[in-house]
């Protein structure tokens, strides 16, 4: 890391849409930026791979696909220093960035920070979903992201949301056999989408959307209004059990079990850092607090994308600019004026990428009774912990989240809450019968990446170094 | 509802604790929580169960509360993840060593036996996975470690079971008396009156203290802690070091806890702590010493509680020196958890019989009479 500037004006955290985007308007001009990602290559999970994907026929994985390279190139070009393969497992209040690379930690300060973590899979526990051959939807797209993999035999998709289908359509164009795609959108939500359909219509979205749809729907047997669902098998899934509104249970072979209900922002770091959050009753999930420009709670911490609310790749991309151009003003590089000058073009284009979300927010709002398992469902995965020994603790008188961690070791694992937290507070709201927002969320506690302890102690791992280290 | 006996504030383990000993004795107590019961350095420190290495006034009260942990499903029906296999705090250099055996002879001659000095044989033999220069240990057999959100939970709920009533989220805004009773409003307007008051506020009791007119320097801070993803079981005692800081001990389910006091920052009107990485580091290079088979071991997360330190490392317990019917026990300097039992009971003691069988003379909050900062 020797490569690295001492300090930068600028950290961005995430190399997706957001992040590029912000961090090339950012160094372009003039500050001093870095760009940490985890993985090895640009693009974020939307884009991922989008510099050397090996699914070389664009028409597999669309054209908004592919318009992730547009925002490589002007990035390369930035000035900005990239630090791929980056592990970031802390910011602090004072701005200093806890970092690993290459098996060594080190600690970056910033002047200022843009949280660009982006989003990941809303949990969809059901009875087997910790059996082999269940994965998420998105998962199961990084894989024919990066590596052209699609899942062999057969498969069957169940949930809700855009990423179902735009995934079922991809496998379909990439060659892989779908048995069935069982729909689990409630019907009601139907009724609290209607008066928002209009804006939809207006919307880029609608037009594609519904080709897309109707692609999938003529080569895949689509079952609507499944209401209770499991995966059941011996050593991995075999079959799927399902339920259509009150109907008998019914039951599918499958090889492979993808799931999705939609995605929520992932806050891990920016809960870690301390910045104030609110439960959004949209889309169902803790988002952080943050203004116009993405600033937070935290002096000089600001987040963009759909780590701030779940937007979309086109959103996240302006919401990028326009909280890098809100830096530059914090710096001083800017004055007031020309913030909100520059920004005017981009608060258009990110109204027009956000018109029709909340459509499809009310539409693809999972059922209450996928959001609040039953009793003998694991949410915990690391712990193993029930859905049902969750409410006996509430029932002791535990009241949210931390108390049921420090209580069931629930969210304690290495992913820090990614799998259990929303579920969790959604059982605990729904066994007290008040609001997740009463209930609250995980504090989350840094490293939020595990590091190792080589890494943290920043020593060398070669053997002789560690006998010098021995008699110091 | 009944106006209570007695109002204790703060429901972290000592305000449990002392609720728990006064419903045994039919004396109804009301905590007012301001947070939620063990939130603050109750439920998310160590968990260390210790007598080894206690400042001299506190030893005899560690061991009576030694005694209550080896009993303790009898006292609050649960087992608090109590176990019991030993602490010892390793020496690396010939001089720690010696300084080990002074402190053994030294709790003889104060007729104590529960800490040893252990060669190297017996150490490896307690800790198989210990660095090979180490070359000893001061061994206290009888400790352990516990779970201790679960522990104070557990003395809440017994406590609550037979008459003790709890309200969390109830600040307190203002003390005062009213007529023989003490009034107690919390910040959403709501009073209490008893007439005794008792003060476990934990890193918030200066702050009771001074309304009662007797102002103590409490310094608020905040003990980091971190954690492993689980590894094969290697090690059964918790273990410390004589020369650096140092507490590390594996759970049953396989994660290690890496702590020892290095402090990071609290900020404790916000509820909230900030981590010191540098710090964290020297933490980690000396597991990295101590336990070469931890060297690739992940780090999964690492905290800090909000803790009351005093001057001279000891806490505060007794009656107060202004006021008539008010009684502390706070200020236990990072190392009270073991000290939860008994205190519950001597500060219960006080209020029922007006003195404790346990000397508690050293804890006084008038040592504090001419050195309290100027709040």
């Amino acid at each position: 890391m020797t490569d690295l500037k001492p300090r930068y004006d600028l950290a961005v955290i995430g190399a997706g849409p957001a992040g590029l985007a912000a961090a090339t308007l950012a160094a372009t001009r003039g500050l001093s930026t870095v760009l940490l990602d985890e993985q090895t290559a640009p693009g974020g999970q939307i884009y991922r791979a989008i510099t050397r994907s090996p699914v070389k026929n664009p028409s597999v994985l669309g054209t908004d696909y592919w318009h992730g390279a547009d925002l490589v190139g002007p990035f390369r070009d930035s000035g900005a220093d990239y630090l791929p393969g980056t592990a970031v497992w802390s910011v602090s209040r004072t701005l200093d960035i806890g970092l690993s690379r290459d098996g060594a930690a080190r600690i970056l300060p910033a002047r200022h920070v843009i949280l660009a973590t982006g989003a990941l899979e809303r949990p969809f526990p059901i009875p087997g979903w910790t059996l082999p051959g269940v994965m998420g939807a998105g998962a199961a797209q990084i894989l024919l992201k990066t590596s052209g993999l699609v899942a062999s035999g057969g498969v069957v998709m169940a949930g809700s949301g855009p990423l179902l289908w735009l995934l079922a359509w991809q496998y379909l164009r990439a060659g892989a056999r779908i048995d069935a795609i069982l729909d689990t959108t409630p019907r009601e939500n139907w009724r609290q989408a209607m008066p928002l359909l209009p804006a939809f219509a207006r919307s880029g979205y609608v037009g594609k959307g519904l080709k897309l749809l109707l692609e999938v729907r003529r080569k895949v047997k689509v079952i609507g209004n499944v209401s209770a669902l499991r995966a059941e098998g011996d050593g991995r899934v075999q079959t799927v059990v399902y339920r259509q509104g009150d109907g008998a249970e019914q039951r599918l072979p499958a090889d492979t079990l993808l799931l999705h209900h939609g995605v929520i922002p992932n806050i891990n770091l920016a809960n870690a850092t301390g910045c104030a959050q609110s439960w959004d009753e949209a889309q169902r999930c803790w988002v952080p607090d943050v203004d116009g420009w993405g600033a937070t709670s935290v002096e000089g911490v600001s987040i963009a994308g759909d780590g701030a609310g779940i937007g979309g790749a086109l959103a996240a991309e302006h919401r990028g600019r326009l909280t890098a151009l809100d830096a530059l003003h914090r710096l001083g590089a800017i004055d007031r004026a020309t913030r909100d000058r520059d920004a005017a073009p981009h608060r258009e284009a990110l109204d027009r990428a956000l018109r029709g979300r909340d459509f499809l927010d009310a539409l693809y709002r999972p059922g209450r009774e996928f959001r609040v398992p039953a009793d003998d469902t694991i949410v915990c995965r690391c712990e193993e912990v029930t859905a049902g020994q969750v409410r006996e603790a509430v029932k002791l008188g535990v009241s949210g989240p931390n108390q049921t961690k420090s209580f069931l070791r629930c969210g304690m694992g290495p992913c820090q809450g990614r799998l259990c937290g929303p579920t969790v507070v959604e059982v605990i709201a729904d066994a007290r019968g008040v609001s997740p927002a009463e209930v609250g969320y995980y504090r989350l506690r840094p490293p939020v990446k595990p590091i190792t302890l080589a890494e943290l102690a920043s020593l060398p791992k070669a053997e002789d170094e560690v006998a010098a280290v021995m008699h110091h | 509802m009944a106006e209570p006996d007695v109002i204790i504030v703060g429901g972290g383990l000592h305000g449990c604790s002392t609720a728990l000993h006064l419903a045994l004795r039919g004396v109804r107590a009301l905590v007012l929580e301001k947070d939620h019961i063990g939130r603050h350095a109750s439920g998310v420190n160590a968990g260390g169960v210790r007598q080894l290495g206690r400042h001299a006034a506190e030893v005899p009260l560690s061991v009576a509360s030694m005694a209550l942990w080896h009993g303790i499903r009898d006292l609050v029906d649960d087992d608090c993840g109590f176990e019991s296999h030993g602490q010892l705090k390793v020496a690396e250099t010939e001089a720690e060593l010696e300084s080990c055996r002074e402190r053994a002879a030294q709790l003889t001659a104060l007729g104590f036996t529960h800490e040893e000095v252990v060669d190297q044989a017996e150490l490896r033999r307690l800790v198989p996975s210990i660095a090979e220069h180490c070359l000893g240990a001061l061994v206290s057999r009888r400790d352990g470690a516990a779970i201790p959100y679960r522990t104070t939970f557990a003395f809440k709920r017994k406590a609550e079971s037979l008459g003790a009533r709890f309200h969390e989220g109830a600040a307190v805004a203002r003390v005062a008396r009213s007529g023989r009773n003490w009034r107690v409003e919390t910040v959403d307007g709501v009073a209490h009156e008893a007439p005794v008051l008792v003060n476990c506020a934990g890193a918030w009791a200066d702050r009771l203290a001074a309304q009662l007119g007797e102002p103590v320097p409490l310094e608020v801070i905040a003990p980091m802690l971190m954690i492993t993803a689980r590894v094969p079981p290697f090690l059964k005692p918790v273990v410390g070091a004589t020369g650096r800081t140092l507490s590390f001990k594996q759970f049953p389910n396989g994660t290690v806890l890496i702590g020892g006091g290095l402090l990071g920052r609290a900020h404790r009107d916000e509820n909230r702590t900030d981590l010191d990485f540098a710090k964290v580091t020297t933490n980690a290079r000396t597991v990295w010493d101590l336990f070469p088979i931890m060297r690739s071991a992940t780090i999964v997360r690492a905290w800090a509680g909000i803790e009351a330190r005093m001057p001279d490392d000891i806490p505060v317990i007794g009656p107060s020196g202004t006021e008539e019917g008010v009684f502390h026990a706070f200020g236990f300097s990072a190392h009270g958890f073991q000290l939860g039992p008994i205190v519950g009971r001597i500060t219960a003691d006080l209020i029922t019989r007006g003195t404790s069988d346990l000397p508690i003379d050293a804890f006084r909050i008038q040592r504090f009479r001419h050195t309290a900062a100027a709040a």
